[in-house]
């Protein structure tokens, strides 16, 4: 049996839903025999009436209900359609959800289901990927699964998990990527990376969509020049695990981190600041990051495809940070 | 409508909450004056009755309450530890709600049904919305939601938004709109072009009231009668209640943009004043009684802002800094 990504997303949903009464499911599209504007839900409006209810188009009173309903004892699941108008949603995830434990002790558990990053022809408001955005603000864990067994196992801790959580659903991965199974035999804890490949040249830091391209990069360079690259994922970009990070780059002495978002500020600048600052000691060369453009995200898909960073790309990076 | 006579008892309660708001308010204009108060501090001067008219028909662990700034009196309305959380959440006290990581008007006790308010305008008739969703959810019935807004967070698209939902998914949530013609310092002119701010109500889709938010006993059936349609299930109810704000925005503010002839307006339109002079007018209160009641909320007043100044404070040094509840295990 093959599974997809977004498979494994609407797996998750609906054991959620059956396995605990407070779980709800909440956005635009969601409902009826639509099932949302990708199909994460499609069916299950029908299998548990009254508890996948479709909003109007009003993404900031989207996240301020879920907010009211999380502090009232339920555990809503909100569907941003596009992960480029969750921004409207941005202050009351940062501002009100975000800040919320610190302020009161109440937690507030409310996931934000985010269907991000860029797809041929998406263009510069379908493609977007604002994991930078959310994660600047206090309180708020933001992840970013690259497997079908992370969509799965990723989604539902994120629900069990009292706090707030953006959940990043990288769009390219939903039908590309498959997989045996969303099920594996010792899934990692939220907050590990994991070594996606092991190698001893350079360490290439990537999450969500960048972790395919980066494990093809390795490949191909193996292949060609013979140098292996050791691919850390992330899963979560917050927490941010740095232990794994640092002990791999120990291991290679060069680092290469891989980001589809813009670059100023973004969570490569994170990963490289942090390295820099706590395991300088630990690079025989300077760190490089590899993000988009400094650009909106263009719509023909050439433009697209030069716009992002990509496996050849990728390659292309590790071989000048391997020679410095 | 419910008749004048019936509301006596609820007419008594908001009157000594209306009273306990402006000796409280009084009381921490001084200390701001003083220098005693950290940060801003937001007076609800004139905003007495209808505050505290909302809020006196509202029941804690059953209803939802999310009180404005200038809400002081809904707040001792709905609750008797109102003016010692305000203390404390001005002095920063470590024993108050907050803990001192917020302070003066952002409290709250989510968990009784008092949502701790952010600054950002409109924000959270959302939240009020979500906590009457979650009763929905959870089978509770006959409780109530009161969202305070004010004729600013009308031009906000976030209650917009969230009145809009309200509406759609026929919450009992009573959205009250405080019209004290001032947004900080921008006049009803330059911050809508409706003709009445109740047509904003009606377009939602919600049953519109409207009252002179100056006078009291009207105040107090108005709000009376859309508390009890939202409760009875007649859907989503919009009051707007007209009424002047006798302070600055914040006690840093001499709201020189107020102009003459409506401060004049301030000595024959106090809610105060109003309110008392009705009690009295329908027997149901005593100059002497009012004396005695008088006296005794001062001293309240004073005791509770003492207890508050000689908490402990919040110690940064050993505050748990953390914003999450929850923490990975890494493997």
């Amino acid at each position: 049996m093959s599974v997809t990504y977004i498979d494994a997303i609407h797996r998750a949903l609906e054991e959620l839903l059956q396995e605990d009464d407070r779980v709800f499911l909440f956005g635009e599209d969601i409902a009826g025999t639509f099932g949302g504007a990708f199909k994460a839900t499609k069916g299950l409006a029908e299998k548990f009436p009254g508890r996948v209810l479709n909003t109007p188009i009003a993404e900031d009173a989207i996240m301020s209900v879920a907010i009211g309903a999380a502090l009232g004892g339920m555990k809503p699941v909100v569907e941003m359609q596009f992960a480029d108008f969750g921004t409207l949603g941005l202050n009351q995830m940062g501002n009100n959800a975000g800040a919320h434990f610190f302020r009161t002790g109440v937690p507030v558990n409310i996931t934000m289901r985010m269907p991000c990053g860029g797809t041929p022809g998406g263009g510069p408001f379908h493609s977007q990927s604002v994991e930078a955005l959310f994660a600047h603000y206090p309180g708020v864990h933001v992840f970013t699964p690259a497997t079908v067994a992370d969509a799965y196992y990723m989604l539902k801790q994120a629900v069990q998990i009292p706090d707030p959580v953006v959940f990043m659903e990288h769009k390219f991965l939903y039908r590309w990527l498959k997989a045996d199974s969303w099920e594996e035999s010792d899934p990692l804890p939220i907050g590990s990376a994991r070594i996606a490949r092991e190698g001893e040249h350079a360490t290439v830091v990537a999450f969500s969509a960048m972790v395919p391209e980066a494990l093809k990069a390795a490949q191909d360079l193996a292949e060609q020049s013979g140098y292996e690259l050791e691919v850390v994922d992330l899963r979560s970009v917050k927490p941010l695990d740095m232990d794994t990070i640092l002990a791999s780059v120990a291991r290679t002495g060069r680092m290469l981190v891989v980001s589809e978002d813009f670059p100023w500020g973004g969570v490569a600048a994170e990963v490289v600041s942090r390295v820099v600052a706590e395991g300088m000691h630990l690079l025989d060369a300077p760190p490089l990051r590899l993000t988009s453009k400094e650009s909106p995200i263009p719509y023909h898909p050439e433009l697209w495809r030069a716009h992002r960073p990509n496996a050849a790309s990728i390659a292309d990076a590790a071989r000048y940070l391997i020679s410095l | 409508m419910t008749r004048v006579s019936e509301l006596k008892d609820a007419a008594l309660r908001a009157y000594r909450a209306m009273c306990t708001a402006r000796a409280f308010d009084t009381k921490v204009s001084a200390l701001y004056k003083a220098g005693k108060i950290f940060g801003g501090v937001f007076l609800g001067r004139g905003h007495e009755a209808i505050a505290a008219c909302e809020a006196v028909f509202l029941e804690k662990g059953r209803d939802v309450y999310n009180p404005f700034i200038r809400e002081m009196a809904g707040r001792c309305a709905w609750s008797d530890d109102a003016v010692l959380e305000s203390a404390r959440s001005y002095f920063g006290s470590a024993l108050g709600c907050m803990g001192g990581k917020d302070g003066n008007v952002h409290w709250g006790q989510p968990l009784q049904g008092v949502p701790a308010p952010v600054s950002h305008l409109g924000a959270m008739v959302g939240v009020v919305a979500g906590m009457m969703l979650a009763k929905r959810f959870r089978g509770e019935k006959g409780c109530v939601g009161v969202a305070c807004i004010g004729d600013g967070t009308t031009s906000v698209g976030a209650a917009h938004e969230a009145c809009n939902l309200i509406a759609v998914q026929k919450l009992p949530v009573v959205v009250v709109v405080s019209n004290n013609l001032f947004a900080y310092s921008t006049p009803n002119a330059q911050e809508f072009a409706c003709a009445s701010l109740c047509d904003r109500g009606r377009g939602y889709g919600m049953a519109a009231h409207e009252c002179d938010g100056t006078d009291f006993l009207q105040t107090l059936a108005t709000m009376q009668c859309a508390i009890a349609a939202a409760r009875a299930g007649e859907g989503p109810q919009w009051v707007v209640a007209t009424t002047l704000r006798m302070c600055g925005h914040g006690e840093h503010d001499d709201a020189s943009y107020i102009p003459d002839s409506l401060r004049q307006a301030y000595a024959d339109r106090d809610p105060l004043d109003i309110a008392r002079r009705q009690l009295v007018e329908e027997g149901w209160l005593s100059e002497q009684q009012d004396e005695e009641l008088n006296a005794h909320i001062r001293d309240e007043v004073q005791r509770a802002v003492a207890q508050a100044q000689r908490e402990p404070v919040p110690d940064p040094q050993s505050l748990d800094w953390t914003s999450v509840s929850w923490k990975p295990v890494r493997a």
